[in-house]
């Protein structure tokens, strides 16, 4: 166990209030001057069921949500089921105390709500403590919050207990409760936040453990954003103001961000009928010239398929957005995985050419969904940013001036009236807005209701203004307009000064390890873990997923001896997605997959690649897969 | 200054200029209803005085979406079904536009169905006419969701045991405050309905009974037809919703007995259109959004001065 960190995990049951109180909480931390990384783990489901928090806190940045975790408040599942489905679900109201226990370090500490939870009904409970000196204090958080408020109140009870026990000032808390919360019950929270601190402090000596807060301090002033957050509000600053939806989890977070805040700037949101109407609306509203978008999860992306060729065919610029979850079909709701690559690159029929973008982090996510709008409105092809749960709900600081960017509303290739006069016409009188020799491929579009710009726009193959026409010289014309807008883009990106690819670790190691989105992080603590073992390994994050960065990743690879993937899907899509566009370095890959529900902890990927690469042996436990190189 | 001139411009129009300069090579089959429509917009534009560049019809697929190919404005052949939230989205995006959409009864009905519903409910001010010849012309004559009971097909050999769908019915159910049905062989009917749907400042649905000649011989071709506000045998009230729902209900049991009642069976003139009510809550900004991304005196809002501070 390390005394630099906390990671602190917050259970209980759903609706009992764990999402809100741990933002609060965090924020609080970050605002303490620590770096904050949170972890989620929810179920699909609206009442009860086992949900907890994790808040990562260090002096350090920290990029993953860490191995384990050093302090437990459990509140117990204050919505659990009725005894009678006990047989089923087993004793959920304990869970919260007893799931993943093993999983606290050494020298870990416990709080638990005595009101609610009684630890000897865990099986030999006592004994693991014992073994692995953990510090329980069992105090009756529910009594507390009841005798000043309310009985939901008992997580302000749980963080004036964890404030105590861990030394944080509780004037973070108090100060962020006094802007969160409304009067009517910032007063008895104040009061028991106040009371359930000075209890510890008179009944226990906190320093009977070792588990306390860092302390640091921010060079700037920092924000605490979520993947969701980073996405809707780089959206915004590069000039969306139309949104089209059908909730679906996790999708629905950036929705929900967007369809709030847009009124507040002139925003449309439109929550339609299903995922074929909400794609076809952001079509319909980008062809008559608005900046619009719209987003899924697995399955509701997969009833855009059809649009999203439609909008290809018709170079109809469109963002969309994909938050992967565990498939296939309604999969597992709640839980994270990366198995929908494939299903983005390649759905709908046809010789598909779109851009799908892997954010690695939560500041990429706000960068990378601006570049996927401005690349969507330049070249006139649909762009995706691909994400995942895991991505869409962790909350991370970033300093605020990453945020501090000029908006970019730019429509991209389109023509005023004025350029419409001189524009091509076709004898019909149509503009010719698929012409087929044009730079880059890109064919300027007029805008419904603009003198002299109508044209026709068809799924159809079609003439330079927009008639249907099967003959094969416009045919193959047109088809490879359309696709050298890859290249060209491919291009553009590799002309940029930042790539999103992302290096760590030292140049010239002798080992990789190749990941993209959202396990960026975890990976790069893992390299760095590894490296203060005296192993030589470094990583590479790859965001461009369509079109690949093929340069970059050959020179990554030629660069090392083996490279290990890291995926979080069952039949490495991307090492598959890797090996097809390279065409080589097949007996120098090899994956590690999870894909339980849970992302990976830097400690699966440093023991993942001590075993099977460095020793070459067969891995035991069942959280993580080994998939050898070719010829292994 | 609009960036869109042609919306409301003014421009002198005659109904010649909906044709394209060179006519593409028709591939309705001769005696299709579908020329009628054709007519029928074409005539109802240049009454209304719209600029080829003002409008936008979008079109599903089937015989019908070749619309856009004989009609001159701005187009949108979408896929299949899916005419209506692609035409939604662009008068969401730009009000000003005369946006009217079109499909078949494949289309619109069958594969489009869950769009018909939704679109009608929320009202939005524009047209949509359905080419409804109760058969799939273009995949060569299947049953179709307007066939009758009994109808026989390739698809169907031993005839559909499926009742018809109840076009006017479910636009009225589904909250459609224009609802007509006209026929191709009706053709100044035609016109002045389309005319009055297009008006209309709300969803305006028609349902134009086209007649097949290729796909669908065994249908009549709905002649004699009979105007239920001409007929003296037929007496309600279009504005009220009861009347106008045991009506259609007749026009839809008779259609197949042979009497082919058109005309108009419900008009609500005081439903808000979806722009209006959008509007109303603050959720639709005044100016379109659409000109927006041409104002150059537009400040253009940042997340960073907008909704960072929460995140402090």
């Amino acid at each position: 166990m390390t005394d630099d960190e906390l990671i602190w995990r917050i259970a209980g049951g759903s609706g009992d209030g764990i999402a809100s109180t741990s933002q609060n909480f965090a924020k609080a931390l970050m605002r303490s001057g620590l770096d904050v990384f949170t972890h989620r783990h929810y179920p699909s489901r609206i009442r009860g069921g086992h949900t907890y928090t994790e808040i990562r806190a260090s002096s350090e940045p920290v990029t993953s949500r860490g191995n384990g975790y050093n302090f437990l408040l459990a509140l117990g599942d204050s919505f659990a089921r009725n005894p009678q489905e006990g047989a089923y679900y087993k004793n959920e109201e304990i869970k919260p105390l007893s799931e993943n226990l093993d999983e606290l370090r050494e020298g870990g500490v416990i709080v638990y709500d005595s009101g609610l939870l009684d630890a000897s009904e865990i099986e030999d409970f006592d004994e693991r403590v014992e073994a692995n000196n953990w510090h329980v204090y069992d105090i009756d958080l529910r009594s507390m919050a009841r005798d000043v408020g309310r009985e939901v109140m008992r997580n302000t009870a749980g963080v004036g207990v964890t404030c105590a026990l861990a030394g944080i000032d509780t004037q973070y808390v108090e100060d962020l409760m006094t802007d969160a919360m409304p009067e009517k019950i910032l007063e008895p929270n104040l009061e028991i936040l106040e009371r359930a601190y000075n209890h510890v402090l008179e009944e226990y000596d906190a320093d009977a453990h070792d588990v306390t807060a860092p302390t640091g301090e921010h060079d700037e002033e920092q924000v605490l954003l979520s993947g969701s957050d980073a996405i809707a509000y780089g959206a915004i600053d590069e000039g969306c103001r139309f949104i089209a939806g059908y909730p679906m989890t996790p999708w629905t977070e950036v929705f929900t961000i967007l369809s709030q805040n847009f009124p507040k700037i002139g925003g449309v949101s439109e929550q339609v009928e299903d995922e074929i109407a909400a794609a076809a609306l952001a079509i319909g509203a980008s062809h008559a010239g608005v900046k619009a978008m719209s987003g899924s999860s697995g399955g509701g992306f997969a009833l855009m398929s059809e649009p999203l060729g439609l909008a290809e065919m018709t170079e109809t610029p469109v963002v969309l957005i994909e938050a992967m979850r565990a498939g296939p079909s309604t999969g597992m709701p709640t839980k994270t995985e990366q198995g929908d690559l494939e299903h983005v690159l390649y759905t709908s029929q046809g010789d598909s050419h779109r851009v799908v973008f892997a954010p690695g982090t939560v500041s990429e996510a706000y960068d990378q969904t601006r570049q996927a709008f401005r690349i969507a409105y330049e070249y006139q092809v649909p762009s995706i940013i691909l994400y995942d749960q895991k991505l869409g709900g962790e909350l991370i600081n970033v300093p605020a001036s990453h945020f501090d960017r000029e908006p970019n509303p730019d429509l991209g290739s389109v023509l005023t009236e004025a350029e419409l006069e001189t524009a091509p016409h076709a004898e019909t009188g149509k503009y010719q807005r698929f012409q087929h020799d044009v730079e880059d491929g890109v064919s300027p579009r007029s805008i419904p209701g603009q003198e002299n710009g109508r044209f026709l726009a068809t799924g159809n193959e079609h003439t330079p203004e927009g008639h249907i026409a099967e003959t094969p010289e416009n045919r193959v014309a047109q088809m490879n307009r359309r696709l050298q807008k890859a290249e060209a883009i491919r291009a553009d990106l590799d002309s940029r000064e930042e790539t999103h690819q992302t290096y760590h670790g030292d140049d010239e190691a002798e080992y990789g390890l190749i990941t993209f989105g959202s396990q960026q992080g975890t990976v790069e603590e893992a390299v760095d873990v590894l490296a203060d073992q005296g192993y030589s390994v470094k990583s590479l994050g790859v965001s461009d997923l369509m079109p690949y960065p093929a340069e970059e990743v050959s020179a990554f690879l030629d660069s090392v001896d083996e490279a290990l993937i890291v995926e979080m899907n069952a039949s490495a899509q991307f090492r598959g997605l890797t090996q097809k566009e390279l065409g080589q370095y097949g007996e120098k890959l090899s994956s590690l997959l999870k894909y339980n529900g849970n992302p990976f902890e830097p400690a699966d990927i440093v023991e993942g690649f001590k075993t099977t690469i460095i020793e070459g042996d067969e891995l035991s436990g069942q959280e993580t897969t080994f998939v050898p190189a070719a010829g292994d | 200054m609009s960036a869109f001139n042609a919306i409301d411009g003014g421009r002198e129009v005659d109904r010649n200029d909906y044709t394209p300069g060179i006519e593409p090579q028709p591939t309705w089959c001769p005696g299709c209803g579908d020329f009628s429509v054709l007519k029928a917009l074409k005539g109802a534009s240049a009454e209304l005085g719209k600029s080829p560049d003002e409008i936008l019809l979008t079109t599903g697929i089937g015989c019908s979406g070749k619309l856009n190919s004989y009609f001159e404005s701005y187009g949108f052949h979408t896929i299949h079904g899916r005419s209506l939230p692609i035409a939604r989205a662009a008068k969401l995006a730009n009000p000003g536009l005369e946006v009217v959409a079109a499909g078949g009864d494949g289309d619109g009905y069958g594969i489009g169905g869950n769009h018909f519903m939704h679109t009608a409910r929320e009202n939005h001010d524009m047209t949509y006419i359905v080419f409804n010849n109760e058969i799939f012309g273009l995949t060569k004559g299947q049953t179709s969701p307007t066939s009758p009971k009994g109808h026989k097909s390739k698809t169907q050999p031993s005839g559909s045991a499926k009742d018809p769908i109840r076009p006017l019915s479910l636009a009225l159910t589904s909250g459609a405050s224009y609802i007509a049905r006209t026929a191709a062989v009706n053709p100044n009917q035609a016109q002045e309905i389309i005319v009055e749907a297009m008006e209309h400042d709300g969803f305006a649905h028609v349902d134009f009974l086209t007649q097949c000649p290729t796909w669908n011989k065994d249908a009549r071709q709905y002649v004699p037809y009979v105007d239920v506000q001409e007929s003296d045998d037929y007496d309600f009230d279009i504005t009220d919703r009861r009347e106008a729902m045991d009506m259609m209900a007749e026009t839809e049991d008779v259609l197949h007995e042979g009497t082919v009642l058109t005309g108009r069976f419900y008009v609500d003139e005081d439903r808000p259109s979806y722009q209006e009510e959008k509007q109303a809550i603050g959720e639709l900004p005044e100016q379109p959004l659409a000109e927006r991304y041409f104002d150059d005196s537009y400040e253009w809002e940042r997340s960073a001065d907008t909704f960072l501070d929460k995140h402090k």
